[in-house]
């Protein structure tokens, strides 16, 4: 016998109100950065002994600038899910998990944040 | 009343962590969720790179000279080993979430393959590096 109500079996979110999200976003970002992070190597080897000019050039190319965009947001939200379950396996008090938690989104916005606005200023600059 | 209370005997635990022979699976799983958090402190190199790259060569210059010394390269070999085997072992990963690869003897092999090839491929990657620095190409 189930207690859950038919209204909460069929939104199937279970008890934590999100369901499958968390595990769904970090395999879509997982495969969505296999090639962009093939690519993101391979332009760093390309531009290794480059002038800060050269550099700033190949990122002020709108597909390099799009591609390294898109980089850093889905390496941010896969990183932030990431440590989350590393958070939520070990460390056991609730007033310290919620606090590293929001920690961990906060350093995601923050390098996000910080990467992408550089990017523009390249961009526009 | 008992007149020689025992302490209470201490009660049969399991095996823990450390009795085991680890298993390739174990070592490629926890070695997964390692390089993951050391790739989020790269995030933070990124940042600066590019923060640098945006505020003009009198900020990059400092960045370059952290970057190619001697524990800047060691630092920068880490990151490329970690991004490497966290790229490999996380297709093994997406391949296991449809289902694929799960045989124990199957998922060993895999194991030892995701090993080898990322030590190759960043040393690879390293190997090009140096070499583009040598006879360095104008980038398009």
């Amino acid at each position: 016998m189930s207690l859950e109500t038919p209204l909460h079996k069929v939104q199937g979110l279970g008890s934590a109100h999100s369901g499958v999200t968390h595990f769904w976003r970090e395999r879509v970002t997982a495969a969505a950065l296999v090639p962009l992070s093939a690519w993101f190597v391979v332009s760093v080897v390309r531009l290794v002994g480059a002038s800060e000019a050269e550099v700033a050039g190949y990122f002020q190319r709108p597909w390099n600038a799009l591609l390294m965009g898109l980089f850093v947001i889905l390496t941010c939200v896969h990183m932030t899910l990431g440590l989350q379950v590393v958070i939520d396996d070990y460390v056991h008090g609730t007033g310290q998990r919620i606090v590293l938690i929001l920690l961990n989104r906060a350093f995601a916005w923050i390098i996000g944040g910080i990467s992408l606005i550089a990017l523009l200023r390249l961009a526009v600059g | 009343m008992a007149d020689n209370p025992q302490p209470p005997r201490p009660r049969p635990l399991s095996p823990h962590l450390t009795i085991y022979k680890w298993p390739i699976t174990m070592a490629t799983s926890i070695t997964h969720r390692a390089t993951g958090v050391a790739l989020s402190a790269g995030m933070a190199f990124l940042a600066w790179w590019l923060v640098a790259l945006a505020s003009g060569p009198e900020m990059y210059q400092p960045f370059l000279t952290a970057a190619g010394s001697l524990l800047g390269q060691l630092v920068l070999f880490g990151f490329a080993w970690s991004l490497v085997y966290h790229f490999l072992n996380g297709i093994r990963h997406l391949a296991w979430d449809m289902g694929y690869g799960f045989a124990v003897p199957t998922a060993n092999k895999s194991g030892v393959l995701v090993i080898a090839l990322s030590v190759m491929i960043a040393i690879g990657i390293f190997v090009m590096a140096y070499a583009m620095l040598r006879h360095g190409v104008p980038v398009q």
